[in-house]
């Protein structure tokens, strides 16, 4: 509840520049999806996008830095960071629950099973199985299941483990101990880069070795689309946690006060929790 | 439970500092273009939200008139079936995303702050950036109109394979345009929950708030839950279009179905999104001009939340008729009728307010009521629906255009015109022209029951819903149908000249503008200073 005088920030640019910015980012994606364009449209926007928001978040970085910020503004970014990360759940809950959909219900009714079987009359010769490497119509799928037992297990060891150094980190943090922080945070990065550069090879392998493509039937698809945001997720938290590392190096954050840390922190253990997850169920089972 | 809003003015300044127009600690630019791209005071960006979904509300409209005027006779006259379909899909995508739900997100930019002693809205530059998100998501939503193939023609449900193997190309646009849509709609309903939960004054509890600050707290809840899911749909939706992916495509091990499932799991949720806030305003009004308390404030929140919950429970009594297993059908049907109860403890309540009150009838209080009547309208026809068995009857006929263009327009857009002349004078510090509104009313009333009335008949009939064309004997409904649409269409300029002359001039407000009205937001001045509550204030609730 309030208490003294809550910080309200003066007129700002970086919102209408940001929103200008992620549109012409999106326009451009679509000119390149829709009429073949080449990408300095949406290179400019991304680019664009990326400047604002780094002024935007220098302005609250230097705000806080100025004691603008009380105990309150402090919940406010907290409640703010945790229903942004709880946005991000639904999102890949929607994914995953395509993913279920898909496995518990389509495939077996396609091959004919339950009440209403009559979707088996389209393709009588179909067996259902996951992880579905023969689709039922005229789409060839994968030629081979990836093994959860290679590189995937290595990466869920990187990013576990470097949920792990990350705490180390933040704990480092919490008692003073800059030095640790700031090499536990290093490590964690660096296998966070790690697990982008192995998920690259793995891509890799399932395009020529696998045959397992984004055309190769829904196993593909849901492959790609978890996998793949999840990905993204990655680097977008391997940056953000990039940032921390370079604030430490230039002596932000109090032992007591860190709540750029705190968040960043939230959102690599969320992206972690989804990767378990998906290593489970995309991976695994 | 004992009514815990205070009926007598709350507050205490806690400084000089009070909430009168004291120099602002802040200074925006005042004057010029600037003032409004660059603002981050929530009476500001909440005026843009509203003047922005009232454009949205006119496009919209102008589109439904172009439906209505086709289906003025039977035959095909005034526009091609493709186009039809285009105006159809329009129609509902900008009122829902640019009209209704803007609207709300303008009202609660407004009103929460003043009705919890707060200075502003949690994160002022981030709402800022939501609504700067919209004109760009509108204005690419609006262009695919002139792309080549047209705009989007699928119904603004958007079933695949309908929206993905025979869309036309602006789909893509389309998708993308809804992204921006709801990352707007995200980013706004987190500033919601994070202004109601940390800004409230101190000595005021969760249970001493207005009630459209609870539904709000409730609806931002649902918009984040369930926005990132309709991203993830039209998502798989892009990746089916451009990249070769089999999600919606059985061929592929894929299902349409699926499709369906999604947006529906996003989709009932969403109107309760457009119902949840109406709720509020209603609850805020009401007891206003009965010069009464509300009438069981804490079921009234109880019941809110019990909406919200089920509302993730009954989304496919949608699909009744796609295929599902009879164990679904039943499941849906009950969860279903179920809501019907904490529904019908909300119309109690507002009944029951209004029970032995001293009412008047000023134009909020006229809206309200009618939303009261008309609201129950809708509600009932939407437990028609939910009987499973019967659904199939009444799928995709007009009887489901009617349900809930029943709940929509004389429910949610008559809260938002109630909200609208009852905070009036609370903007602009002048009553609106309290004659003409009253001819805004009963002309609406008129016109909007005229207009969705019929549709029922014409839908138990048997009259298919999206199609340009019908048989002879809807012919008399749809005629109605057209009339009472241009009625209530037209009658809605008055509403803009009402506001125009409003905020030019007109009767002063004082403070309290209305007789009976008790909540924070009539204690600062008339029209509200461009900053208040920089010192929060000091809640008193009453002991016992
Ligand atoms: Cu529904």
């Amino acid at each position: 509840m309030s208490g003294g005088s809550y910080y309200v920030p003066a007129t700002s640019k970086w919102p209408i520049l940001g929103s200008l910015a992620l549109g012409t980012m999106l326009v451009g994606f679509g000119m390149i999806l829709v009429h073949g364009l080449n990408g300095l449209m949406m290179a400019a926007g991304f680019v664009a996008l990326l400047t604002v928001m780094g002024l935007w978040f220098r302005d609250v970085i230097k705000e806080s830095r100025s004691g603008l910020y009380d105990a309150q503004m402090d919940r406010s970014f907290r409640q703010g960071m945790a229903w942004f990360i709880f946005s991000e759940v639904m999102f890949f809950g929607a994914f995953f629950g395509a993913l279920f959909y898909v496995r518990t219900f389509a495939l077996p009714w396609l091959d004919g099973e339950g009440a209403k079987g009559v979707a088996a009359l389209l393709w009588p010769d179909f067996t259902a199985s996951w992880p579905l490497l023969d689709p039922p119509g005229d789409v060839s799928g994968a030629r081979e299941v990836l093994s959860p037992w290679q590189l995937p297990l290595a990466n869920t060891l990187l990013l576990v483990g470097s949920s792990i150094t990350l705490t180390v980190a933040h704990e480092g943090l919490k008692e003073g101990l800059r030095q640790t922080t700031r090499n536990w945070l290093l490590v964690t990065v660096l296998m966070g880069f790690t697990f982008i550069a192995l998920q690259g090879v793995e891509y890799y392998e399932a395009y020529h070795h696998y045959g397992l493509t984004l055309e190769a039937g829904i196993y593909g698809s849901t492959f790609f689309l978890l996998t793949g945001f999840h990905g993204a997720h990655v680097i977008v938290g391997a940056t953000i946690l990039t940032v921390m590392l370079l604030r430490i190096l230039r002596g932000h954050f109090a032992a007591q006060d860190h709540f750029g840390f705190e968040a960043a922190c939230w959102y690599w253990h969320f992206v972690d929790v989804v990767w378990v997850g998906l290593f489970l169920f995309v991976y695994v089972f | 439970m004992a009514p815990k809003l205070p009926l007598h003015h709350p507050v205490e300044q806690s400084s000089t500092a009070n909430a009168g127009g004291q120099a602002a600690a802040h200074p925006a630019p005042r004057y010029g273009i600037k003032r409004w791209l660059l603002t981050t005071n929530h009476k500001e960006i909440g005026s843009l939200y509203l003047i922005f979904s009232l454009t949205m509300f006119f496009i919209g409209g102008t589109f439904a008139m172009v439906v209505r005027a086709e289906l003025f006779q039977p035959g095909l006259q005034l526009v091609e079936p493709e186009f039809f379909n285009q105006m159809t899909t329009m129609h509902g995508l900008i009122m829902v995303f640019g009209a209704i739900m803007p609207s709300f997100v303008g009202l609660a930019n407004w009103m929460i702050p003043l009705q919890i002693g707060a200075p502003d809205m949690a994160l002022p530059r981030l709402n800022n950036f939501s609504f700067w998100l919209l004109p760009v998501a509108f204005t690419l939503l609006l262009s695919t109109l002139l792309m080549p193939g047209g705009g989007p023609n699928f119904g603004w449900t958007f079933y695949a394979p309908l929206s993905t193997t025979y869309a036309p190309p602006s789909t893509t646009f389309f998708i993308l345009s809804l992204h921006i849509a709801g990352i707007s709609s995200i980013l706004g309903a987190i500033n919601i929950i994070a202004t109601v939960l940390n800004l409230r004054a101190p000595g005021m509890r969760m249970m001493d708030m207005p009630l459209f600050c609870w539904t709000w707290l409730i609806t931002a809840f649902l918009l984040i839950a369930v926005m990132p899911v309709l991203a993830g749909a039209v998502t798989m939706m892009l990746m089916d279009i451009n990249f070769g992916t089999s999600f919606f495509n059985a061929a592929g091990g894929g299902d349409p179905v699926l499709f369906q499932h999604l947006f529906w799991f996003f989709g009932h949720p969403e109107v309760y999104i457009m119902i949840l806030p109406a709720f509020g305003i209603v609850s805020a009004i009401i007891p206003t001009f009965s010069r009464k308390r509300l009438f069981g404030y804490a079921s009234m929140v109880y019941a809110t939340g019990a909406i919200a919950i089920l509302s993730f429970m009954v989304w496919a009594h949608h699909m009744f008729t796609v295929g599902m297993p009879l164990t679904a059908e039943l499941f849906f049907m009950y969860t279903t009728m179920l809501i019907a109860v904490p529904t019908g403890v909300k119309v109690f309540n507002w009944v029951a307010t209004m029970f032995r009150g001293s009412i008047s009838f000023e134009p909020p209080m006229l809206f309200a009521l009618a939303f009261v009547v008309q609201f129950t309208i809708g509600g009932f026809s939407g437990l028609m629906l939910a009987i499973s068995p019967a659904d199939f009857q009444y799928h995709d006929t007009y009887f489901v255009v009617a349900h809930f263009h029943y709940v929509l327009v004389p429910g949610a857009l008559f809260a938002i015109l109630a909200a609208a002349y009852y905070w009036l004078p609370k903007w602009t510090g002048h009553y609106p022209n309290l004659r003409l509104a009253q001819w805004h009313f009963w002309l609406s009333v008129i016109g909007v029951n005229l207009t969705f009335f019929p549709m029922h008949f014409a839908g138990l009939a048997g009259m298919p819903r999206r199609i340009p064309d019908y048989a002879l004997q809807f012919a008399d409904f749809n005629l109605a149908s057209s009339l009472g649409g241009f009625l209530f269409g037209a009658s809605q300029l008055l509403f803009v000249w009402l506001i125009i002359k409003c905020v030019r001039g007109g009767e002063k407000a004082p403070a309290k503008a209305w007789e009976g009205a008790e909540d924070l937001e009539w204690s600062v001045p008339s029209p509200a200073p461009l900053h208040t509550f920089e010192h929060p204030p000091t809640f008193r609730h009453e002991s016992k």
